[in-house]
């Protein structure tokens, strides 16, 4: 369903960051407890829920705690003890929560992260790719990305209501890009709290220690096998995690749902909630992308259609679970795609683009598909970039080069000495 | 000081756990659990107590026990805490971390250091059978110096980690010793404990029978002569002020001490001493007891 955006002069309208769109989605969804860590570009969230919870706007508690790895920690108990929770992070910030993200999922707790995406070191760099994000692809969360501070935030406001329903709870991650949205002000609009209290009631937890009445021993040791006793019959750990895939696979129909609900009541939509296209009816050929780089790719394709190139777009907004189903029937009928990556499987090829491949396995007519490297550690990806690529992109797809080696767009090897050095090792 | 009468007669560890026989830990929590009663919340990492609550499905204790990565044992009892409080029933049940020398001493230090310092209402216990068991007998920062273990084969070259001073240093309301092997002072501590408001913190020496190589019929005799020989004194420090032990007084008098070679030659892990390590363990002794003089209240 496609619902315009409402043109509203009205007072709800603010001029806000990304990082404070994502809090104030924080303080309406009225989370109970926030346990957080700074890291750039991601601190101004937590600091903006301290500043919120210290004037009584959200009555939560905020742990401040001393690492990333004890906030995903303080976030998974809280959860299990029966409250909503949040908290926000980048980079190695989600690279130190790692442990307790699979023990998250298994233990279905509807947690919401967000993530204003930084490359990970070494080197250093605190500017924005999708490599944190994707790193975490097979942890068993919802991952979700966003394109602008109200998607940030009305993406939000849906995470939770899609983690908390009782046929998902699986936690949930929302991405925007580092600094490209964290740190940009633009004009957004906060809801009712009306309205939101509406759309989102209260967490009803399938777990609650606080509820000591119900005596429960939560994720001791599983075996291999089915237990069974008289007292009753035990799954093992194969089924648990059974449960957890299925949930997945299946929470796509309530994401769609849930984002369909939300565009009714609010007069935002965003694409189908999987996806969002852009000038694709009679493209030749579709970029794939994700976050900023589909961001200037929209403007990208302007510029092309200036010169007569029929391209179109399509922005991935829910990674994981991915929605295959969904892409093989949206791209049935097209002939070229050309993937840019922000990120790499390395190793191998851009993750976004060998998994449209996988995807897109076995399409009859499956259309010609080459990916690009692009803005890694905050590199800017320019029109050019992606003129550029399209036109490779055409050229390949003309000879039909089907080819798995990675292509980096941007790169500035020619004002290195290390390329002359190459250059005269190759005589 | 509480008698036998005094102890609950309700158990909440249900019979039939997996920890071994002769276990000091299994002992240890079960006296706990009795101070603690049933408006109790335990939280637990890695460790020979996961392994003592059994497998999925069947809870082996009356009350809630929330399982957690191995590192993240006081944070996970923040997270508990902090839902509580939201509810506004932090008042109303004791939230317990429950976590072995190796969790605490080493990968879990940090989080009960930020947990300390933040001053998170909860009781945090070490049962502290001084090893990585659950893996197989692998030194921990807790590992007493001589020690034999699967990754210290010649014993080891340091000392134990002085983990209740550590705690001290925080500066938290309530720091106690104590030992497997007498559990009404585990009871009155862990019932004294949980009458505190901020973070308590009790470290509680637990015999090993396989760990530490003895028969499981010896635990308590051997849990006695590590308070016997000086080298486990049992002591509060309550805001600050020290206090030994009842059953640690009389040790403050040197000739009541019996030699440490009785405590060391009771356990196989001890095969490889030597007499300089022997000789830097009475020195080791003397050490903690003129500093015990100097600060005890209760003198
Ligand atoms: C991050 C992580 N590293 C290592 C382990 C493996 N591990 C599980 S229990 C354990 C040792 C526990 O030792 P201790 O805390 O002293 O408890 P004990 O088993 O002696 O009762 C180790 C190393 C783990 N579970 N998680
Ligand atoms: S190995 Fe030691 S601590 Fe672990 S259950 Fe057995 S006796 Fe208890
Ligand atoms: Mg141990």
């Amino acid at each position: 369903m496609n619902v315009p955006m409402k043109t509203v002069k009205n007072k709800r309208i603010k001029i806000i960051t990304g990082n404070h769109a994502a809090a104030h989605a924080f303080r309406q969804a009225k989370v109970g407890v926030v346990a957080a860590y700074p890291i750039t570009p991601q601190s101004p969230v937590v600091e903006k829920i301290s500043e919120f919870v210290e004037k009584g706007k959200l009555n939560a508690k905020f742990v401040m705690v001393e690492s990333e790895h004890s906030a995903a920690a303080v976030c998974c108990a809280a959860s299990a003890t029966g409250s909503r929770v949040g908290t926000a992070t980048s980079s190695h910030g989600l690279e130190l929560m790692y442990e307790l993200l699979p023990w998250a999922a298994g233990n279905r707790l509807p947690i919401v992260i967000n993530l204003a995406t930084r490359a990970l070191g070494a080197p250093w760099s605190v500017w924005t790719d999708h490599q944190d994000f994707i790193t975490i692809r097979d942890v068993g969360w919802i991952q979700m990305f966003c394109e602008d501070n109200q998607e940030i935030y009305d993406t939000n406001i849906q995470a939770f209501k899609i983690a908390e329903d009782p046929r998902v709870f699986i936690p949930a991650i929302v991405a925007y890009d580092g600094y490209i949205l964290s740190h940009t002000l633009m004009p957004m609009k906060l809801e009712n709290q009306k309205d939101i209290d509406e759309f989102l009631p209260p967490l009803k937890h399938h777990i609650n220690l606080s509820d000591i009445s119900q005596v429960k021993g939560i994720d001791p040791v599983t075996t291999p096998h089915v237990i069974k006793r008289a007292e009753g019959t035990a799954p093992g750990y194969y089924e648990y995690r059974y449960a957890l895939q299925k949930a997945l696979e299946n929470s796509i129909e309530i994401i769609i749902n849930v984002h369909d609900e939300y565009a009714e009541k609010f007069g935002r939509a965003y694409g189908n909630g999987l996806f969002k296209t852009f000038k694709t009816k009679d493209a030749d050929m579709i970029i794939f992308a994700m976050g900023s780089v589909a961001s200037q790719a929209r403007v990208a394709i302007k510029k092309l259609r200036e010169k007569g190139l029929k391209i179109g777009l399509l922005s991935l907004k829910l990674f994981r679970p991915f929605p295959a189903k969904y892409l093989r029937e949206y791209f049935k009928d097209f002939k070229n795609i050309i993937v840019f990556d922000r990120d790499i499987g390395y190793g191998f090829e851009g993750v976004l683009s060998y998994e449209l491949k996988a995807a897109l396995y076995g399409l009859k007519n499956s259309p010609f598909i080459k990916g690009f490297i692009v803005g890694l550690g905050g590199r800017d990806v320019t029109n050019e970039h992606i003129i550029n690529g399209v036109y490779k992109g055409l050229e390949a797809s003309k000879k039909g080069e089907i080819t798995h080696d990675t292509e980096f767009l941007g790169l500035k090897l020619e004002e290195l000495d290390f390329l002359k050095q190459e250059d005269n090792k190759n005589g | 000081m509480v008698n036998v009468m005094d102890l609950v007669e309700e158990e909440f560890i249900y019979p039939g756990t997996r920890a071994c026989a002769g276990c000091a830990m299994a002992l240890i929590y079960r006296i706990a659990l009795k101070a603690l009663g049933p408006k109790t919340i335990i939280t637990v990492p890695a460790s020979c107590l996961t392994v003592l609550h059994g497998m999925q499905g069947f809870c082996t204790t009356k009350v809630s026990v929330l399982h957690t990565p191995f590192m993240t044992t006081a944070a996970s009892a923040s997270g508990i805490v902090a839902s509580l409080e939201e509810k506004g029933l932090a008042d109303e049940i004791s939230v317990v971390a429950f976590a072995g020398d190796g969790g605490t001493t080493d990968i879990g230090i940090q989080s009960l250091s930020g947990a300390a310092e933040r001053g998170t209402n909860f009781i945090y216990a070490c049962y502290d059978n001084e090893a990585y068991m659950n893996t197989g007998v692998q030194r921990s920062g807790s590992t007493p110096l001589g020690a034999f273990s699967t990754t210290t084969p010649g014993g080891k070259k340091s000392h134990k980690k002085n983990m209740p001073k550590i705690l001290e240093a925080h500066g938290i309301p309530y720091v106690a010793t104590a030992n497997g092997s007498y559990p009404l002072d585990i009871y009155e501590k862990f019932q004294k404990a949980r009458k505190i408001k901020g973070t308590k913190y009790l470290h509680i020496l637990s015999p090993c029978p396989p760990g530490w190589g003895f028969p499981p019929k010896d635990t308590i005799k051997i849990g006695r002569l590590a308070v016997q020989t000086g080298f486990w004194p049992m002591y509060e420090v309550i805001n600050g002020k020290y206090f030994l032990s009842k059953d640690s007084q009389k040790y403050l008098d040197p000739s009541k001490r019996k030699p440490i070679e009785d405590y060391l030659k009771t356990q196989k892990r001890f095969d490889k001493i030597t007499r300089e390590e022997i000789k830097n363990y009475k020195q080791y002794i003397d050490d903690q007891w003129t500093e015990i003089r100097k600060r005890v209240e209760n003198y």
